[in-house]
């Protein structure tokens, strides 16, 4: 397996504190079995799935409850076996935010039974037949963008290199990292599988430094598959260099367009739990049923990395590490940067779900008084996007929408960087988020405007053209009449037969 | 269990304004020490008085303004401009002059442009300019430094409290006997009176490389600003930038004719070269904010001061090249405005 | 001391030549504050203000001959935009010119309309489609809400409704 060497250093970001030495001291705890699954039918970015059972059916493990209609999305399957209880609307995290979405319930029995073997077909040999199978494994991106797999690794344009992103960056999360230590074989695996169905020349897998164990683990598997296009490339510990973008950027010294994706530009960015999970698929015929979580942070008795069956309510995984200890102040599902605070722990993991924090008072921002901004230029330093975040802040509040648009609001990744160096403390991750849903309003409203705008224009030229038109024709009948003799003789017998028309017309109506 | 919620990032902040303040203070204290003890305690009695008056003229006006008082007071930048506007004003100064350049630089630089974040000029060099231009004689009153083979008379502590709060000297002592030229000027009306550098600087108030006492003190502002540096309160762009847009025509000029030049190390150890560089320039308010339009802004600074000094009026020139530089900050930071990531 | 009152007095006397120049010969400047002020007006055309749509306002208001105050649709907001980009100042909405809401959108009662094709040519956007004796329809998408074929209607069919309903 060959070093690669990325392109650049990384632009912005921070070096944080890690926190990850509590979750990856033991190894991936497995063998969790929860009593209920809350199974969201939207677990993924796309049309929802439609369930295919029945409420008080019996439900196997890894027997679909949900079925995907198309490619950009993913089927759901039972984690174990059970009764379904329910199919009602319940809360469930997804991507950057809660939504109520339709859950399939289901009351674990215990046993776990397994569908019965052999009821799996065998790995088909068309690519596309390939792609529906990995949509029906239900695989989505793991790494919390759940983007639907199949879709990503469709056809497009032409794929340039395939990147494996173990770079996991984000302060607590150790999921990736303590599978990359302990599947390592696996994930290469998945990874060539991903590369052959792309046809990429190249397989980047990508790890920061601070975790050499997983590139032993890596570098060991690599040398034995043989595979000459795969590369390793350990990049340096700044966060947020695990995004898609940045990642690119850094790799490849290409930039990903401001409206574009990197598989645009020819780049498809797979997380390691992603290759782990089509390993799975495609060797062992086993749909997606569980992820790793990273149960941490200060309020946890036993803080370790789980094999979490989906569906699993937060509260029994919490539970199974031991329940909280001490005053918890915060439950946060997702890293310290870009994850958001549980208002309770009833809520499932889902396919996208890769940590939860139950921090202490201590270790969380407490402190939101802010000041003036001193225009320390901080905040741009640290922005991986290089936004000037303290320009942006005052266009935000001005609610000026042009400049918002001059200064890139639409380009900020909500990393959190400028937030955390501030110090004059000013929530500026918030104050963006929240511009972004105002300016997507102005903009649709500028658009309804100027398309008001030109169909009054094209309204009241018709106006102003018929007007013409009408007295075009009745001078052309004056000047036509007043001159010819025969004409003013037609124009008055047209006249008289018009009235006619009128009084039998009207004569009829009656 | 029910949790409460909070917006992200989670993270508890790694910087805060009153910790920047703090170690800007922490990096300036061996400097002070080292002008105690070259200079005699005037500048502690000038740093007393600027900042008491700068505290109480920032609660004043923030009363007026009808905001809160607290936050700002405790941020520590009130004292941070009185700490650099005593290193500027000369020891022996009645009391008014410490007291009058803080109230102009709070009022007038501070808070008449909207307070801490809003000022276009750094309040410590307005206050210093005003001083300049309105008490000029006041102003040049230096002493020299006391250093065991110098034979010069100076005031013990007592002595100079006195002086500055009635104007008063004792009985046996005249002003002039105390005040003698800065290195500065007389290296500057030297060189103007046909003197050769050299033979300005055989005179007993230079050292090895700059004015005496002077080496060690910028020695150690210079120390403190690594301290910044090395804490990350300050970032390299503008001192280093300063010092080359000061140095590199120093050096051109001095290798081009070194009888009518000082030495670029005189430059670097003399008046506010070091001071500039690390506390007063990398003011971050009034300061450009790009890395790229800190590299300008820094050299500019370094530049306009060494013209100042070479071919101005006055013989050192930082406060004006950094209030130049300030009133040039939208500019540059229209035109250094970093690429947005995927956009041309 | 003479020297240098001429010289000022000079280039005092000089710029304010420029000055008055270009005022006098560069396009006139009104044109530009009226688009400006065009821009900032929602565009729908509902004809409120009591000028014939959008344009006409925004010319008369950077001939400071109508208040800022004067747009329903706009609300508060842009009265502050306006009153920002003028210098002028910010004044209440005026509530007696109407009450046309973006947020709403005219909808046609198919039981009622008789088809006579007055509302038609009213729409100052073409949102409403229809011919002589057929029902008319609103295209939702286009409909600014302007309540302007509301009077036009002699049945009375024509009512607003929210835009998502």
């Amino acid at each position: 397996m060959l070093e690669y060497t990325p392109d650049r250093r990384p632009t912005g970001g921070l070096r944080l504190p890690a926190h990850k030495e509590a979750s990856t001291a033991q190894p991936i705890a497995r063998g969790f079995m929860p009593r209920t699954l809350v199974l969201a039918l939207q677990q993924h970015q796309g049309p929802p799935t439609t369930p295919v059972v029945r409420r008080g059916e019996r439900v196997l493990k890894g027997q679909v409850v949900a079925r995907a209609r198309a490619l950009r999305s993913a089927a759901v399957h039972a984690s174990t076996s059970g009764h379904v209880r329910a199919i009602e609307e319940r809360l469930v995290p997804s991507v950057h935010a809660i939504h109520r979405t339709r859950c399939i319930v289901i009351d674990a029995d215990g046993e776990d039974e397994p569908l019965p073997p052999g009821s799996g077909a065998a790995w088909p040999e068309d690519p596309e037949e390939q792609l529906e199978r990995i949509r029906d494994g239900g695989i989505v991106g793991l790494g919390g963008g759940v983007f639907p797999t199949a879709e990503k690794l469709g056809p497009h344009t032409p794929c340039k290199a395939l990147i494996v992103n173990g770079v996991e960056c984000e302060p607590y999360i150790s999921c990736d990292d303590v599978l990359m230590r302990e599947a390592a074989a696996q994930i290469i695996d998945g990874a060539l599988i991903m590369r052959e169905l792309l046809a990429a020349p190249v397989c980047i897998v990508a790890v920061e430094r601070d975790k050499p164990q997983a590139i032993e683990a890596l570098l060991e598997a690599g040398r034995a598959s043989g595979d000459a296009s795969l590369k390793l490339a350990d990049i340096p510990t700044v966060y947020p260099t695990g995004g898609e973008r940045q990642l690119v950027e850094m790799l490849t010294g290409e930039e990903v367009p401001s409206t574009q994706y990197p598989s645009e530009i020819g780049y498809i960015c797979q997380n390691v739990g992603t290759a782990y999970a089509l390993h799975r698929l495609v060797r062992a015929g086993e749909p997606l049923l569980s992820r790793i979580v990273t149960v941490t942070g200060e309020g946890i008795a036993r803080p370790r990395n789980v094999e979490t069956p989906i569906g699993t309510p937060i509260g029994e995984l919490i539970e199974f590490c031991g329940g909280y200890v001490g005053d918890v102040d915060r439950l946060i599902l997702g890293g310290s940067m870009m994850g958001y605070a549980l208002p309770n722990d009833e809520m499932p993991i889902t396919k996208g779900s890769n940590c939860l924090i139950a921090a202490v008072h201590r270790e969380v921002r407490q402190d939101f008084s802010e000041r003036f901004c001193i225009r320390c230029g901080n905040c741009g330093t640290a922005c991986p996007a290089r936004l000037l975040p303290q320009e942006l802040l005052r266009a935000a509040r001005d609610n000026d929408h042009a400049l918002l648009d001059e200064f890139g609001l639409n380009d900020c990744i909500e990393c959190g960087c400028c937030d955390v160096i501030c110090p004059s403390h000013i929530p500026l991750t918030e104050v963006f988020r929240n511009a972004k849903f105002a300016h997507a309003r102005y903009q649709r409203q500028e658009v309804f405007s100027a398309e008001t705008q030109q169909r009054f224009k094209r309204h009241e030229e018709r106006k102003r053209a018929n007007v013409e038109r009408g007295k075009a024709r009745q001078d052309h009948l004056i000047h036509e009449v007043e001159t010819d003799k025969a004409a003013r003789q037609r124009a008055i017998e047209a006249a008289i037969e018009r009235a006619r028309q009128r009084r039998c017309n009207d004569s009829d109506a009656e | 269990m029910r949790f409460d919620v909070a917006p992200g990032p989670h993270t508890a902040p790694i910087a805060s304004v009153p910790l920047t303040m703090r170690r800007v203070l922490y990096a300036l204290a061996p400097a002070a020490l080292a002008h105690v003890w070259f200079f005699g305690s005037g500048f502690a009695i000038n740093f007393v008085v600027a900042t008491v008056t700068a505290l109480a003229a920032e609660a004043a006006v923030l009363r007026l303004r009808r905001r809160p008082t607290r936050v700002p007071l405790n941020d520590c930048s009130a004292i941070v401009t009185a700490a650099l506007l005593s290193f500027a004003i000369p020891p022996l100064a009645p009391w008014w002059i410490p007291a009058f350049g803080a109230a102009s630089a709070i009022v007038v630089a501070k808070h008449l442009y909207g307070g801490l974040g809003r000022n276009l000029f750094n309040p410590a060099m307005v206050g210093y300019v005003v001083l300049l231009i309105s008490f000029p004689a006041e102003l040049i009153q230096w002493i020299p430094p006391r250093m065991g083979d110098l034979d010069y008379q100076h005031l013990g502590f007592l002595a100079h409290l006195t002086y500055s709060l009635t104007g008063a000297l004792p009985a046996d002592v005249t002003i002039d006997a105390l005040t003698r030229a800065t290195p500065l000027d007389l290296v500057k009306e030297g060189l103007r009176s046909a003197q050769t550098y050299s033979e300005v600087r055989a005179g007993s108030l230079f050292g090895g490389i700059a004015g005496r006492g002077w080496e060690w003190i910028n020695s150690f502002i210079a120390l403190g600003g690594l301290y910044l540096l090395y804490t990350g309160t300050i970032r390299w762009q503008i001192p280093i930038m300063l010092l080359v847009g000061l140095l590199f025509p120093a050096t051109l000029l001095w290798l081009f004719d070194a009888d009518r030049f000082a030495t670029p190390g005189f430059h670097l150890f003399s008046g506010a070269t070091l001071l500039g560089a690390f506390f007063i320039a990398t003011d971050p308010v009034s300061a450009a904010e790009s890395d790229r339009g800190r590299l300008i802004f820094g050299a500019g600074i370094g530049f306009l001061t060494y013209c100042i000094r070479t071919w101005g009026g006055y013989p050192d020139g930082m406060a004006f090249s950094v209030l130049l530089m300030n009133s040039a900050v939208p500019l540059i930071d229209r035109y250094t405005r970093p690429r947005i990531y995927g956009r041309d | 001391m003479l020297i240098g009152t001429v010289v000022l007095a000079g280039l005092a006397l000089g710029l304010c030549a420029v000055l008055v120049l270009t005022d006098r010969l560069l396009p006139a400047g009104r044109d530009r504050v009226a688009e400006q002020v065009e821009s900032l007006l929602p565009r729908i055309q509902c004809a409120q203000c009591g000028y014939p749509g959008c344009r006409p306002y925004a010319e008369a208001i950077a001939a400071g001959d109508a208040d800022i105050n004067r747009c329903p649709p706009g609300g508060e907001e842009t009265v502050r935009r306006l009153a920002d980009l003028l210098g002028r100042e910010v004044l209440a909405l005026d509530t007696t010119l109407g009450s046309a809401d973006m947020n709403r959108v005219a909808r046609i009662d198919e039981r009622n309309c008789i088809g006579c094709n007055r509302c038609v040519p009213v729409c100052p956007v073409d949102a409403i489609v229809g011919v002589q004796q057929t029902i008319h329809a609103v295209i939702a998408a286009h409909c600014t809400g302007c309540e302007l074929c509301l009077a036009h209607c002699p049945v009375d069919c024509i009512d607003l409704v929210p835009r998502d309903a």
